[in-house]
Parts: C-alpha cells; structure tokens; sequence
C-alpha cells in the first residue's frame, strides 16, 4: 500500500477504495508485493524455492491508450518505424494506423500484439522493467483473500475456466474484475503476459548437442519440469513463453511493467 | 614555414576528423529493417576496447554465446568456429569474423576473455570475445534466439546456436549443431555468404 501511495498518490481514493471499482481511472499504478521465500512451481534442481525480494508492480497491464502514448513520445516504436529484427509484422497490427486506435473500446483494453523489445522499451521508459518470471508466478499465486491459493482445486478451476473461452471474443478492459490480495489485477483471465526472463524458461529440447550423455544430462539438469503438474495456469503460460521469440508477438500477449525497490 | 606548420595542422586536424567520423561511413546507409545491429549493444573484448557492435557490420559474422567459465557445451562452441574457419580456404577464412559473446559479463572481464583466446589459439584478427553490459544480456540472447538462465551455483544453462550474420546483420542461417564436427547445411549457409 505505501508503495502505490508513494507512487501514484492522486489515486489514493482508488487504493483507499473497493479493488472492483478500480478501472481505467488508475492505470498505470503500482502496488508493492512483500518480500517472500516463494515456492516456484516450476522444479529446478538447482533452487526449489526462490527469495523474491520486495518489489512494486503494476496494478493492471499496460492498455493501448498507454501504449499510444508512449508510441508517440517514442516514435522509433510505431509500426511503421520499428526495425523487425525489434517486433515481427503483426506488432501492433490491430490498430487503425501507426498512431490511431481502431475504436474507443481498445483504449482501456491490455495492449497486445507487443514484442518483449517494445514492453522491455515501455518500461525502462518510466524507469522500470518487465517483472521476472518469478516475481509474475509469485503475485499470480493469489487469490482475492490468499497470498498464496494454488492449492485450492476451486481457484484452479476458475482459472481453467478462462482458458476455455475463445480467444476471439474481444478482450474486455483492464481492471475489471476484483483485485487479488496483494491488489494486482488481471494476471489471470485477460491476456498472456511477457516477463523480462522469459527466455530463461529452457524446456529440454533446447539444448541440443552431439550425442555427448554428460553433457546431455548437465543440459537436463538445469532444464525445467513441472513440480506441481496439476498448476495449468501455471504449465500454460510456461509453454507459451518459451515457445516465443523475443521480437514476436501475438493478439494475447501484452504486459505489465515492475520496479525493484528502493 | 609557418603556412607549411599550418597546413600540416590542417592535414592532421582533417585525418582526426576523418577517423572520427569512419564508423559513420555506415551509418549513412541505413540499417535493413531485419539487421540484429538496431539492437543498441555495447561490447567490451578481450582487449578491453569497447565499442557498438556496429563496428562488426561490413563483415560476414558467425555469432554465438559462451561464458568463460563454462566447462561443457562452451568449449564446444569454440570447437564449431574452428570447424567453420577449417572447412572454408584462405580467402573466405579471411573474409569472416566469429564473434562470441559472453553471458557471464560479472566475471567475463577482458583478460578472462584474452586467456581463452589465447589458450584455445584463436586469432584476434578473426576472433572477437567480448561481454556486454549485464543490463543487455537478455536482449542481445533474445535478438540471437539463444535461451538461458543463470543456476545457483553461477553456472547457465543455455542453449547453443551458432547464428550467421550477413555484413548487415541480418540473421541468414542458425544452427544448434555445436562441436568439431561442423553441420553441412550452416558451412554451406557461411560459403554463400563469403562468396557475395
């Protein structure tokens, strides 16, 4: 809480207020997560659990009126200007035209169809950065009244629920629903999110080599599996991330921005 | 005399500026929308030097990454350059820069990288080691399509390409093939891009 009051104190009606009504009005806020020992659901062999130290993330992802926003006071971001070694073809595809939504209902939708270049560019732009896989796992492990809800078979299910539902309906805003416990929105039930490691997610066919058994075991070692297999949302989102490139995009994917603290 | 002096001054005042603006020769034609090199990237080598790594465009390049400390896969990534440099002749081989970058930069300083260069006899005329700053890792990996994460221990696990670059940094051949035994289709890849 001190965090968002620190960080975006003329919404403090909105912090003060019920999480549901909070909407387009505070985008862009941040709220500060405790530092924790979190227990990833991922299996590294290596460190089964992962301090997180204390960090401030955003309240809800970044929507493509922020996005226009920034595109404008970075122009090297526009569509029709960015190199494509730095975002594939449909990198903003959506919109009218480089610098025009395409109706009045995208500017509170998440802004998607973003490579990790541009999200990585949209944060350091207001000196922060994407958040680590493992800080978005920790924060994603709430529900609205639980720190940590994973081992709860209904919360799961209503997760799974989302995963159910065509992705061809149009995205609703940000915001909308309830604000989990630690009062992030949104990290499950709208879009896939970029996280600033997310090429750190090796799945075992990575690392390839010649034959070499040693060595192959070594690869393996670090390569992750899956500690809680019954964690989709968790086993989804780790097989889309590393299944991207750094300059793709695509219609589900946006992000949200965090900073470390001070 | 004095105008000789001058003119002297004049001519080493011309060669200063004309040194000074010789990276911009390339600037002048702009980078192709696919070029990895609109990825700001500063690089420091094996000699310390630290610079864009622009100053490679021109080159046909081989790129990969590594870190010094790595005993199993980067050795072998060591390995891939010679196999490359040794299936290509003489003029192809002076024709092509290998350039492998760190990403390990908090221990991967210039004379651990000029000790590796130096060890696995690898020619600085051909061979660039080079870290860049700890910020870019994970851009220059995500640029090259090269995935890793830091272990515990301070080792990574990382997969292993081996990228072509042609002399404007467009990404023309990749291969996960690593080791002394060269994969046919890459070699062919680097011959067509050393024969332009």
């Amino acid at each position: 809480m001190r965090g968002a009051t620190i960080l975006a104190g003329s919404l403090a009606l909105a912090v003060a207020g019920a999480p549901a009504a909070a909407g387009a009005n505070d985008d862009g806020a941040y709220e500060t997560l405790p530092a924790a020992t979190f227990r990833t659901s991922l299996r590294y062999e290596d460190a089964p659990t992962s301090p997180v130290a204390t960090f401030a993330m955003m309240r809800t992802p970044v929507t493509n009126a922020q996005f226009l926003a920034f595109v404008e006071a970075h122009p090297q971001w526009r569509r029709d200007r960015v190199p494509r070694s730095l975002a594939d073809a449909r990198y903003l595809a959506h919109w009218d035209s480089a610098n025009t939504l395409a109706d009045p209902a995208q500017s509170t939708q998440p802004a998607t169809q973003v490579s990790w270049f541009a999200a990585s560019a949209y944060c350091e732009a207001e000196g922060a950065r994407l958040p680590t896989w493992i800080e978005w796992e920790y924060a994603a492990a709430a529900d609205d009244r639980r720190h940590d809800a994973r081992d709860d078979p209904t919360w799961r299910e209503r997760i799974l629920a989302w995963y159910a539902r065509p992705s061809s309906q149009a995205l609703p805003g940000v915001g909308a629903g309830t604000a989990n416990a630690f009062g992030i929105h949104d990290l499950h039930g709208l879009v896939w999110e970029w996280t600033d490691d997310f090429s750190s997610l090796l799945v075992s066919e990575d690392n390839r080599n010649q034959g070499d058994a040693d060595t192959a075991r070594f690869c393996g070692a670090g390569a992750l599996s899956m500690d809680d297999r019954e964690n989709y949302a968790v086993l989804m989102r780790v097989a889309m991330l590393s299944s991207l490139q750094a300059s793709g995009t695509t219609r589900n994917l946006g992000f949200r921005c965090a900073r470390s603290s001070r | 005399m004095r105008t000789i002096i001058r003119s002297g001054l004049l001519v080493v005042l011309l060669l200063v500026a004309s040194l000074a603006t010789a990276p911009d020769l390339h600037a002048a034609s702009p980078l192709p929308a696919e070029s990895v090199y609109h990825l700001p990237l500063v690089l420091t080598d094996q000699d310390g030097h630290a610079a864009d790594w622009r100053a490679h465009r021109g080159k046909v390049q081989v790129v990969s990454m590594f870190y010094t400390s790595c005993a199993y896969i980067c050795p072998l990534i060591v390995d891939s350059g010679k196999a490359i440099e040794r299936a290509l002749d003489a003029p192809m081989r002076e024709r092509l820069g290998i350039l492998l970058i760190s990403m390990d930069p908090a221990r991967d300083h210039p004379a651990a990288l000029a000790t590796v260069l130096r060890e696995r006899k690898l020619d600085p005329l051909h061979w660039s080691l080079a870290a860049p700053q700890a910020k870019d890792v994970r851009a220059v990996a995500g640029i090259l399509g090269i995935r890793y994460r830091e272990l515990a221990d301070g080792a990574f696990n990382h997969s292993s390409a081996l990228v072509l670059l042609d002399a404007e940094g467009r990404i023309l051949a990749r291969t996960e093939q690593v080791g002394s035994v060269a994969d046919p289709g890459f070699i062919d890849a680097v011959r067509g891009a050393l024969a332009h």
